[in-house]
């Protein structure tokens, strides 16, 4: 804009040339660094399938692992132990984050109150999963005197809360007030509007929340480390110690034998599996969520 | 009137001119007779409508509702108890720490177990620079990213691009990791490093010897990282820019390029400096990845193929394994710097990003 006083002809076709040309620039290096950024996400699939599906057999679902030296062993009791921990913190965290998306939405709506407990679940969302993992080991471990995986379950719902709590405060804030309305002039009491109208209206909304806030959990680790702390045997008690998928394949991935190794790309295809699944269904159950609550 | 077989009538008959100024008093009369606090409704209370008998039994609704608020109003405070049992239980358990070294403990670069010194420099160190190197590599691609998902990609690749994008945040930090011993850190060592050594080593920040796992590496896993969340959150920013002002940026005759500067970058900076402050926090917590290819030495270097520690894996590594109180107390402390400083900077991010979003959602709304 600065250029447009100078006016001779000549320098006017270079500015044209020179706009034109930045104009090029820029939507080539955007269309570069997409290809760039992709790619490390192909490379990281592929690899995984590659080195991952070679390793998966039906052992690797029924056997726990082997000791060392010996060849074969699976992870089933990672397997199963992760499903105990994420149920656990599922249990926990899903009512709390809902019941707190629901004060936000239908209770705290432009209130003080309402928006820094908003502003609260955001900045609780970007703690570092290692400092809960702290936390939760101070809290519980350190009271009953062993890891467990009653701590891990405990710290993992606290990193489900904020992310169910935003989604479900978004997914109400879609419900059409005219249906809230609807339902008062029934005479229908307040609790039994937001329970049978609000959170109805926006389940597929709130579900996929849910299971974004189970995907993200699912894969981690730093949590787990000193509070479910792992498990080379079967175990099922809440109040000892318990494999978990993700500690697994890190155990293995650090350790210098090659059949651990492989091991651990098979768990890491397994994980990204169950992961991609619940993403996908996800996508699937946001674009019905859309549909039925949004306009 | 007196009449009662004509009682029912005056409804229905048409209001003439002699019976209607009757009729309304009367109807008048009546209702404030009703409604007066002496005699309240002697006629409707004897018997209620259906309906109201059926919601009165139903609920009294002033308990249920009462109980249901104060619920909600709990699961919500729950979130104020996190946050501050966490702050809690830190602070307590870094006491014997925070005793014996004071602010000192984030100055003094020595950490020697086994003698019992403990600073956190080192990690601090490790930290900051894996993260601001991170950033470095991550900004400009996600910017990139976020502009051409948002104004150059085609309608129909646009969806799977930016799943495809954001199925990068998905991705455990684990796996990350596994991916970066096997196939990253060989790459830096034998392709890359040779290759920034080459053209960059004359900054000093890229020195042999080179074994792959180090401060680098570790940057580079965590841009991947950091990408996802930098690309969909500026991409919302600007995606809040009115259209009008794009469309009167474009209207003086503007390229895209120019349009995207003056109309969208300069309007939503604010917002994707919030972004970018975002994936820092994230870049500074994160443990898992960085843990596996660091290399996991205190050292303080300028070359940035030397390993290094950050606050998140010297956690990570050395949690289990510490013996004494002064030893896991330092450890926690850093977890409590760690936790104040993401504190800190996601609040920043988050004001920053509303201060740009905000607007926009209430237009929605």
């Amino acid at each position: 804009m600065s250029a447009l006083p100078k006016r001779s002809p000549g320098s006017e076709r270079a500015l044209k040339l020179r706009r034109s040309f930045t104009n090029h620039v820029v939507t080539a290096l955007s269309i570069g660094s997409t290809i760039l950024v992709l790619a490390p996400l192909l490379l990281i699939l592929g690899y995984l399938f590659y080195k991952g599906a070679s390793s998966l057999n039906l052992d690797f679902f029924t056997k726990i692992p082997a000791p060392v030296g010996e060849t074969g062993g699976g992870m089933a009791n990672s397997i199963v132990g992760s499903a105990v921990v994420l149920v656990l913190a599922s249990l926990i965290g899903i009512p709390v984050g809902i019941g707190a998306g629901v004060y936000l939405s239908e209770y705290g709506r432009g209130q003080t109150l309402g928006n820094v407990i908003r502003f609260t679940a955001d900045v609780l969302n970007g703690v570092p999963s290692i400092v809960v993992g702290i936390a939760a080991y101070a809290l519980v471990v350190v009271k009953q005197g062993h890891f467990s995986a009653l701590a891990g379950g405990i710290a993992l719902s606290i990193m489900m809360v904020p992310t169910i709590t935003r989604t479900t405060e978004e997914m109400l804030a879609t419900v059409p007030l005219a249906v809230r309305e609807a339902a008062y002039g029934l005479g229908i009491p307040k609790w039994r509007t937001v329970l049978s109208v609000s959170l109805r209206t926006a389940s597929p909304g709130i579900i996929t929340g849910c299971m974004l806030a189970f995907a993200r959990v699912a894969g981690e680790t730093a949590p787990l480390l000193f509070t479910a702390f792992g498990n080379q045997f079967w175990s099922w008690d809440l109040r000892q110690p318990i494999a978990a998928l993700p500690l697994q394949i890190y155990t293995y991935a650090v350790s210098p034998y090659d059949e651990w190794h492989r091991l651990a790309w098979a768990g890491a295809l397994v994980l990204i599996l169950l992961i991609m699944i619940s993403v996908t269904l996800v996508r699937i159950f946001a674009g019905r969520g859309m549909l039925k609550g949004g306009n | 009137m007196d009449n009662p077989t004509q009682e029912i009538k005056p409804l229905v008959e048409p209001a003439t001119a002699e019976n209607a100024p009757l009729l309304i008093p009367k109807l008048v009369m009546s209702d404030v007779a009703h409604g007066s606090p002496d005699s309240p409704e002697p006629a409707r209370s004897s018997e209620p409508s259906v309906v109201r008998k059926f919601l009165n039994e139903k609920s009294s609704g002033k308990l249920a509702d009462g109980t249901f608020g104060a619920l909600m109003l709990v699961c919500a405070l729950s979130l104020f108890f996190i946050v501050g049992l966490i702050v809690y239980v830190l602070v307590m358990n870094s006491r014997p720490s925070l005793h014996a070294f004071g602010f000192k403990f984030f100055t003094h670069s020595v950490w020697d177990p086994v003698s019992g010194e403990f600073g956190a420099l080192p990690f601090i160190w490790g930290t900051l620079v894996s993260s601001l190197v991170a950033l470095v590599l991550a900004v400009p691609l996600a910017l990139c990213t976020a502009i051409f998902l948002l104004e150059i990609c085609p309608q129909p690749l646009r969806a799977p691009i930016s799943f495809l994008t954001e199925f990068l945040a998905a991705i455990p930090s684990v796996v990350y990791g596994l991916w970066g011993v096997f196939v990253l850190v060989p790459f830096m060592r034998d392709t890359a490093g040779p290759f920034l050594e080459k053209t960059l080593g004359w900054t000093g920040l890229f020195v042999e010897p080179n074994f792959g796992v180090g401060m680098f590496t570790a940057s580079v896993i965590l841009a991947i990282m950091i990408f996802p969340v930098i690309s969909s959150i500026s991409r919302d920013v600007m995606r809040a820019v009115p259209v009008s002002q794009k469309e009167a940026v474009l209207a003086l005759g503007a390229t895209r390029w120019e349009m995207l500067r003056m109309g969208v970058l300069r309007n939503a900076r604010i917002g994707i400096v919030g972004a970018v402050i975002l994936g820092l926090g994230r870049a500074l917590g994160e443990t898992m990845a960085v843990t596996m290819v660091i290399g996991n030495h205190p050292d303080i270097s300028k070359n940035l193929f030397a390993p290094g520690y950050t606050l998140a894996s010297v956690i990570a590594n050395e949690f289990t394994e510490a013996t004494g109180d002064l030893y896991l107390s330092s450890l926690i402390e850093i977890g409590l710097a760690l936790f104040l400083v993401t504190i800190v900077v996601n609040a920043i991010a988050r004001l920053l990003v509303w201060a740009v979003t905000r607007g926009q959602s209430q237009r929605h709304a």
